[in-house]
């Protein structure tokens, strides 16, 4: 870690000196000024939600609630809103723990095993990975119907894991493992699973760690599934919540922005607190890929 | 280390599968009602008036229980935002609900010309002798009823009254009559237009046609149609008409007063974006008004309100109907399902009592025309009588039209064609008209 | 087929050069044994696949050919669904649509994130988290939350846009013009938090010798970046740009709840027409004709995506 420190100063000083000021000063007004951008919105969030209609409406700018109200709130929580919250958190972990077991053993045989099939299973799953779900949709839902899982958190969980993106992902790591290592695991008389649980695991935990994030933000955003999936009002996800709360006749946009507060904050102080580790594992992820 | 792993992808399997038995719970606690052997319906309610969410089926459903304990309903809400995408999905993948509530738009010119819907003749044979012929006519499909009609109102437009005083513009209104003519209605919003430029009043914007898909197109129809008095539809019902002569000349009138800004168009709006304009003061009339829109924007709303029907060049509106609104059974198979929809539909809509609590829900009237004025003695029977007012004004019914579901989607766009792009008027409509007799079949 | 075989050997080429030890010499007994292990491996991650992706596939593939609708599937359509595709002036736009939303998006959100990356990855911690952070945060917030606020931050009347540029009643998404760009502006907000996170990484892990050698060297800064920075970087620039075109061709909420491909289809995506066609206009069998067109179209842009940055590497 202070090794890495000291590096790091030692290239400041050395990279700065060949950047002029006037770089430097527009690089920062720059920065800021799109700071301000991407923060305005979240800002205009959270004060949106304590304001009252009247000045949700106004036509000229309130920039701060002049009379603050809970009223949003109060209105939001008349729907199952904490469900919503739950659901969405629930889908979006299962997948993701799903997801990092099923790709990890997966991305692992595709880059260290030589095995037929291999590589017109590899061109699939290149193939598939973009595959936007509304393509499959109708089939999909009565696929869902079919095996009892229509309008149920599994029928957003399952489809997500069956993504092969993970797989990709995880295949990029497990081939920076080094096949001696392998080798030699199994001359000690390894098994296949007690190579992968001792040998490969540790090696490709930062994908792991990266993968995870990955589909827990992917799921969490993923509002088309949910959308189609999920009927009943109490199985609905705060995204989709969120979007039905705007009626065909009315417009209310002081609950629906207590309704995009009630999503964005909670995940924002969990996503602060543990920064390090986000980024972290996001970071790995992509300097081995 | 094997263990840790095999107990990882237990713990994955059992967390999928509790996300079916969790959700099983659920099902669990709605149904926990469920009298044993009993049968259970599900209703899918649009949010029509006071119902807006399943709560507001509470304490009908307890009556119902009351006489019938072994019948379980669930209900569950949709809105028209995207109940058509919910119940398509849910029919694709054969989950359509037992009941829908819903007006014959859907009920009767979209699933019951796919088949989908249950013949609800024998409902009205025993007991719809009194509703009017105007909604019985909307309730069938060649002969076969397959809609049981709870209750009824117009679609109107309104305006802001004390702008309208502020501008001088209410000389062009008949307040008696709450009827204008098309030459009024231009008076009125150029007045507002000037007096908003004056400073008199503080509107932005005198009207606002919204062009922006989804609800709330029965407005922007209607003033169409009755700007010089013609149809939407044809008198046999074999072609859209919106290139004949007149509705073209209306069209253009629109155009031009969006040009000279006595109106202005948004592409980007929808029904709720107009009236949420329309609540705050921004403009000064609305398209898209009835007794639950009233309502709902009640508390917003600082000013009065006027219900007005839609300018017409002979002062004579034809007005849209609202719904009839009522019930439609799916057909999913199951007779016992069936029948008992039929009891739940026979309860709310021909019990008096239970009737008349679901018709004052709605806030609209009642399709059985014996039931007279359920709101009579009311403390707000003043409130509604411009609604009541309003429906005397009903014109012909054309819902039922071939590809209404298609036509739809065509119409916003023509309308933001014109009013935002400059289109000629003339060609896009015959556009319109191409296209949507394609799907009239 | 032919073409998936020849993917399949030129993807395995490299491979076998690379590491000759691994493949050489293996017994048709041991490629058995591997064979079998592999697929033990891959089997829970193939079930969920095949379950959920391949099965759907294979079924919209059938209904593409059928005349299928609301009230059932009414007789086989042959390729009426398809060439129903070449006249449809709304597939053009969606087309035309998703074709220039991905060809803007996807490089400048790769050039805009890896010069954020490269400005602040040897800044203080503490200003460098602060902004990996801030544009991270619309990625956490959830692509619902920002449509929603974007909807009243661009509202004709009552939007602060219009309310600090003092501009009134001007409809920014429902102009034809407009519209698309801000759409694809808000895309833009929500995409590039991640690919900066990796460019701050990756830069950071660059070896630091060699770039203080080629500075004593007097190579410029330009000249320190495209030799020394941009190949290091460059597995992380496949990665970026294959997640930024996911992102991309996916952005369905946004048009949903902003202008439902509206004004006058300038904002359509084929992504919203499919689910528009499905469950708003009831056919399906020309959503799924659709769908599989497009599967298509994105599985070769997926391929030769991957194969340019392979080769380049």
């Amino acid at each position: 870690m202070s090794a890495n420190a000291t590096a790091l100063k030692a290239k400041k000083s050395a990279d700065l000196s060949g950047t002029s000021t006037g770089y430097k000063v527009f690089v920062v007004v720059v920065l800021i000024l799109v700071t301000l951008f991407f923060l305005f919105p979240l800002y205009w969030i959270v004060t949106g939600s304590f304001k009252d209609a009247i000045e949700i409406n106004a036509r000229e700018p309130i920039w701060f609630p002049q009379a603050p109200t809970i009223d949003n709130y109060l209105r939001l929580f008349e729907h199952p809103a904490l469900r919503w919250l739950f659901n969405i958190v629930f889908i979006s972990g299962a997948a993701m723990l799903l997801t990092c077991i099923t790709a990890s053993l997966a991305g692992y045989a595709l880059a260290k095993k030589r095995f037929i099939g291999r590589g017109v299973l590899f061109t699939i799953i290149i193939c598939a990975m973009a595959l936007p779900k509304q393509v499959i949709v109708i089939p999909l839902l009565q696929e869902m119907t079919f095996i009892g899982l229509d309008d149920t958190l599994a029928a957003v969980i399952l489809p997500t894991v069956g993504w092969p993106f993970g797989v990709f992902l995880m295949k990029q790591f497990a081939e920076t493992i080094p096949s001696e290592i392998l080798e030699a695991a199994r001359v000690d008389g390894a098994g296949e699973l007690r190579t992968f649980t001792t040998v490969v695991l540790p090696m490709i935990k930062p994908g792991i760690g990266a993968l995870a994030i990955f589909t827990f933000v992917n799921t969490w955003n993923d509002y088309f599934l949910q959308l189609v999936m999920l009927r009943s009002e109490t199985n609905w996800t705060l995204p989709v919540g969120i979007a039905r709360l705007q009626g065909e006749m009315s417009n209310d946009f002081g609950l629906i922005m207590a309704g995009a507060a009630l999503a964005a904050v909670p995940i924002i102080i969990v996503f602060i607190a543990f920064q390090k580790y986000f980024t972290q594992g996001i970071a790995m992820g992509a300097v081995k890929g | 280390m094997k263990k840790v792993f095999a107990l990882a992808l237990t713990l994955a399997m059992v967390l999928s599968l509790a996300a079916c038995g969790g959700n099983n719970d659920t099902a669990d606690d709605t149904s926990g009602t469920e009298e044993g052997t009993g049968t259970t319906i599900s209703l899918w309610s649009f949010n029509i008036g006071g119902f807006t969410d399943a709560a507001s089926w509470d304490s009908l459903i307890a009556a119902f229980n009351e006489q019938y304990p072994d019948i379980t309903v669930e209900v569950n809400p949709i809105n028209y935002q995207d109940g058509d995408s919910i119940l398509t999905s849910a029919i694709s993948s054969g989950t359509a609900p037992d009941i829908i509530f819903e007006g014959p738009e859907r009920i009767v010119g979209n699933y019951a010309r796919e088949g989908l819907m249950v013949d609800l003749s024998d409902l009205w044979t025993a007991s719809g002798s009194d509703i009017p012929e105007s909604i019985s006519s909307v309730s069938q499909l060649d002969g076969t009823y397959y809609l049981y009609p709870l209750s009824v109102a117009a679609h109107c437009m309104a305006i802001n009254y004390e702008v309208f005083e502020a501008a001088g513009a209410l000389q062009y209104i008949d307040e008696e009559t709450r009827t204008w003519t098309t030459d009024d209605f231009v008076a009125a919003m150029e007045a507002i237009r000037d007096a908003a430029a004056a400073g008199t009043v503080s509107v932005a914007t005198p009207g606002i046609i919204y062009c922006g898909a989804q609800g709330g197109d029965q407005g922007t129809r209607a003033l169409v149609n009755n700007l010089y008095s013609d149809y939407y539809v044809n008198e046999d019902g074999t072609s859209y008409n919106i290139n004949s002569a007149n509705n073209v000349q209306a069209l253009t009138l629109l155009q031009s007063m969006v040009n000279d800004e006595s109106l202005s168009a948004n592409a980007s709006f929808q029904a709720s974006d107009e009236l949420q304009q329309f609540a705050n003061g921004t403009s000064a009339v609305t398209f898209c008004w009835n007794y639950s829109n009233y309502t709902q924007y009640a508390d917003q709303t600082q000013f009065t309100p006027f219900a007005m029907a839609f300018p017409s060049d002979d002062g004579v509106p034809e007005l849209e109907m609202a719904g009839p609104y009522g019930f439609g059974v799916f057909d999913n198979g199951d007779q016992a399902k069936i029948d008992a929809a039929k009891t739940f539909i026979d309860f709310i809509c021909n019990d008096q009592t239970a009737g008349v609590e679901a018709v004052k829900t709605t806030g609209f009237f009642p399709a059985h025309a014996d039931w007279g004025d359920v709101y009579e003695g009311d403390a707000d029977a003043d409130l509604r009588a411009p609604f009541a007012l309003m429906s005397n004004y009903l014109g012909r019914y054309y819902n039922l039209t071939g590809g209404w579901t298609e036509q739809r989607a065509l119409w916003w766009p023509m309308l933001a064609e014109i009013m935002t792009t400059g289109a000629d008027p003339q060609t896009a409509a015959d556009n319109f008209v191409e296209q949507a007799n394609a799907n009239i079949g | 087929m032919a073409q998936n075989a020849a993917a399949a050997t030129a993807e395995r080429k490299p491979k076998r050069a690379k590491r000759p030890s691994h493949t050489s010499g293996m017994s048709r007994a041991l490629v058995r044994r591997e064979t079998i292990s592999a697929y033990l491996f891959l089997l829970p991650s193939l079930f969920f696949f095949v379950a959920f992706v391949v099965v759907p596939m294979v079924i919209c593939v059938v209904y593409s050919f059928l005349d299928y609708g609301l009230g059932g599937v009414q007789g086989f359509a042959g390729l009426d669904n398809y060439a129903r595709m070449l006249t449809d002036p709304i597939f053009h736009a969606g087309l035309r649509n998703t074709v220039l939303i991905v060809v803007v998006a996807v490089p400048t959100v790769t050039a805009f994130s890896l010069w954020v990356g490269s400005a602040i990855y040897q800044m203080h911690p503490f200003p460098r988290s602060f902004f990996r952070c801030v544009f991270y945060l619309p990625v956490v917030t959830g692509s619902v939350a920002i449509t929603v606020v974007w909807k009243w931050i661009l509202n004709p009347y009552n939007g602060i846009l219009n309310q600090v540029t003092d501009n009134v009643g001007f409809d920014w998404l429902g102009t034809q013009s407009t519209a698309i760009w801000f759409i694809i502006l808000i895309l833009f907000t929500t995409s590039i938090g991640q690919p900066i996170v990796l460019y701050v990484a990756a830069l950071g892990n660059v070896d630091t010798s060699i770039v203080e050698a080629a500075q004593v060297d007097g190579a410029t800064k330009l000249q320190i970046f495209w030799r020394i920075k941009w190949p290091a970087i460059m597995p992380t620039t496949l990665y970026v740009l294959v997640i930024t075109t996911i992102n991309s061709f996916q952005c369905f909420a946004l048009i949903q709840l902003l202008t439902r491909g509206g004004p006058l289809n300038s904002t359509m995506t084929i992504m919203y027409q499919i689910y528009d066609t499905a469950y708003t206009r009831q056919d399906f069998g020309y959503a799924n004709a659709m769908g599989v067109v497009l599967a298509i179209i994105i599985a070769i842009f997926s391929a030769i995506q991957f194969k340019v940055a392979k080769t380049d590497q």
